[in-house]
């Protein structure tokens, strides 16, 4: 049993009791609510006559169905089920007086995007949602995880969860990233590296030289695919890049109550000397950009090794590999450098920040898009629209031929009218491969870094990015 | 919606045997995007769940119904799946549909965490066993669809024609299940004292 883990100390700050079926009641220190998984915990609330207790614990925006046309965005929606859904929680936060960021809002966005920008999460907390990419907050030294529907309805109930602990991994990633390489590249090595079962009843502690050195919108990409590699959740030790990034955020304290409540944060770090349940180390020294070969996350190479051939992965994973291979139209042998490409993908939890758009705007600058290539670009919330627009970011994805839209989880799910067509071939900054996750069944999906979208944009191939010339990334 | 409060209402959950009849899922890492389409959550309710599960293998390029298990064996309720079942996003929707459709048990290799834990508070038990005996209950349920699979929740044992096999059940979800509280919303709210004095200890909570 792990001992002395910010892991251990968080959990133990929010046990409310022990529960008699074993698990732990835990307290919610943040609710993110969103509409796909909502409003049938509110309905399931109002037939029993329950009202939510800790209401200013919860926060709600609306990002899977949302059009990111402009002119999609009037009411009422065009989808009738998605107009459904966004009135639901317009009507269920209003009734509970829980703060919600709507489409008329500029705060509007994904959620696992909103809530660090504006301060919401920070070190020490639990945060849930029920999404499971919840994990990517715990990028500031919270316990994040996603929840069920059930679970949102209990937190909604009572501010609280049944849960079971998890195992600790200390993952220490030693190294230096090189150019062009990112934090999306060195949590995709991880995941290859460990399996996507291979977090299975872990939570992953993410440490070393490589992941001190990351920002704190790079390190959110790392713990948002603690999910993609089984782990429930992830989490970074706060430092002082965690402590300035929240600094004059909304929803931070200021002046002698900021030293205060950094004083707490300070205290949940893991103890140098903490017990694990399992320690990994990696060295990310002469790291590749990584690529995804297949339909897991973890079936991922770098940009220039050959795309292993079934026969010579471990017996378990052959049949999946043939039948990934299959569906992707990949040779064993060959690098995926020079796999066509039709659509590039910019945006979603993973990698729909600032920093992020501004990496491809880099391989972008001076350089146009593939004529064969459709490409959008989708921020994360409307105040990383705003923020780049003020920047003149959105002219060179403009002036590159990139759509520029609202934000949204757009293209990431297809559940709204951004979609894979037929068996097109996505270049994406998404965080999921599986087959028909955007919105295709026969659609093929190839995960990498911001950087690596933007050059396979301009090549209509997967494209080292560090072979283009004259990129400064 | 029963309440697990009363006596009576925790008897009725209790969750202790499943018997029917079962339905084979054969693949390993079969994620919650195969088994409901993300194209079919856009709904407030739950209602007409049972359609979309596995909406997409359950068709052919023209849209007809194919062969797929959740066509051929309706009215089965013991789901019999491989490895990482349910891995993907947490999406509810993927219990609730195969709920909707009829499973009322799932036993398999291994179950991804979130999917799980979906099960549970839906009082799905979901049961694990060695690849062996999966393979062995996927077998005989091809041969013969009509014949009885129990699963005893209690005792984590199944037993299909003469055989029976140990299976396992994660402990939270075998004592939810069998002591009838998987409906957490009462057990969180009885403690609703100890929940604010957690809440006043915590430096960011506001007092109030
Ligand atoms: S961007 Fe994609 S992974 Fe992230 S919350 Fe939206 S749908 Fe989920």
């Amino acid at each position: 049993m792990s001992e002395g883990t910010l892991y251990d100390k968080v959990w133990d700050r929010h046990k409310v009791a022990d529960l008699p079926n074993g698990q732990d009641q835990l307290f919610i220190g943040l609710h993110l609510i969103h509409e796909v998984t909502s409003p049938q915990p509110f309905s399931e609330l109002r037939e029993r006559g329950i009202e939510v207790p800790y209401p200013e614990r919860n926060v709600a925006t609306v990002d899977h169905i949302v059009p990111t046309r402009p002119e999609g965005r009037e009411r009422p929606l065009a989808d009738g089920s998605a107009e459904g859904m966004l009135t639901a929680l317009e009507r269920n936060t209003a009734e509970s007086d829980i703060q919600f960021y709507g489409l008329d809002s500029d705060k509007q966005g994904i959620t696992h995007v909103v809530a660090p920008e504006l301060g919401l999460t920070q070190p020490g907390m639990t945060v849930v949602c029920g999404d499971s990419h919840t994990a990517t907050h715990g990028a500031f030294g919270s316990i994040a995880f996603g929840i069920g529907t059930s679970q949102v309805r209990d937190v909604l109930a009572s501010q609280c969860v049944a849960a079971d602990k998890a195992a600790v991994r200390q993952i220490e990633v030693d190294g230096t990233l090189g150019p062009g390489v990112h934090s999306k590249d060195l949590i995709l090595k991880i995941i290859a590296e460990l399996g996507v079962d291979g977090g299975v009843g872990y939570v992953y502690e993410y440490g070393g030289e490589a992941v001190r050195d990351l920002s704190m919108e790079e390190r959110l990409a790392v713990c948002n695919m603690s999910i993609e590699g089984g782990a429930r959740a992830g989490y970074i030790n706060p430092d002082e890049t965690t402590y300035e990034f929240l600094r004059g955020r909304e929803f931070v304290p200021e002046g002698d109550a900021f030293e205060e409540r950094k004083a707490y944060w300070e205290a949940v770090a893991s103890d140098d000397d903490a017990d694990y349940d399992d320690v990994v180390r990696l060295d990310v020294d002469g790291l590749e950009p990584m690529v995804t070969w297949g339909t897991t996350p973890g079936q991922a190479v770098g940009v220039s090794d050959p795309v292993p051939a079934p026969e010579n992965l471990p017996e378990g994973e052959r049949e999946a590999a043939r039948t990934a291979q299959a569906h992707t139209g990949v040779e064993p042998g060959e690098s995926m450098a020079g796999y066509d490409i039709d659509v590039a993908f910019l945006g979603t939890c993973t990698n729909g920040r600032t920093s992020d758009f501004r990496e491809a705007a880099a391989v972008l600058a001076g350089r146009e898009v593939h004529p064969d290539v459709r490409a959008l670009a989708v921020p994360g919330s409307q105040t990383v629209k705003s923020t780049l627009e003020a920047e003149g970011v959105d002219d060179v994805f403009r002036a590159a031929g990139f759509d520029w839209r609202e934000a949204g989880c757009s293209m990431c799910l297809a559940m709204n009218d951004d979609s894979l067509e037929g068996d097109e071939r996505c270049a994406s900054s998404s965080n999921r491969n599986y087959v028909g996750r955007q919105g295709s069944k026969d659609g093929r999906t190839v995960l990498m870094s911001p950087a690596m979208v933007a050059a396979a944009a301009v090549e209509g191939e997967v494209t080292d990015v560090r072979d283009l010339a004259e990129v400064d990334t | 919606m029963s309440d697990a409060t009363d006596d009576d209402g925790v008897e009725e959950m209790k969750v202790r045997r499943v018997a029917g009849t079962g339905v084979p899922i054969r693949g390993d890492d079969i994620d919650t995007d195969q088994i409901i389409p993300a194209r079919f959550l856009k709904t407030t309710t739950w209602e007409g769940m049972d359609e979309y599960a596995f909406y997409d293998a359950r068709r052919d390029d023209d849209g007809e119904l194919n062969d797929h298990p959740f066509n051929e064996y309706k009215g089965a309720n013991v789901l019999v799946v491989n490895d990482n079942f349910g891995c993907g996003s947490s999406r509810e929707h993927a219990p609730r549909a195969l709920a909707r459709w009829g499973v009322e048990a799932i036993v398999g290799e291994s179950f991804a965490e979130i999917f799980a834990d979906n099960c549970k508070s839906l009082g799905i038990p979901a049961a694990t066993a060695d690849p062996e005996t999966v393979a062995e209950l996927q077998d005989v349920i091809e041969a013969t669809p009509e014949a009885g699979i129990e699963l005893d929740v209690v005792d984590k044992q199944v037993t299909y024609g003469n055989e029976t096999v140990d299976v396992s059940i994660d402990e939270a979800m075998h004592g939810a299940l069998v002591q009838g509280i998987w409906d957490t919303v009462a057990l969180l709210r009885s403690n609703m004292d100890a929940i604010d004095g957690t809440a006043t200890d915590l430096p960011y909570v506001e007092s109030r």
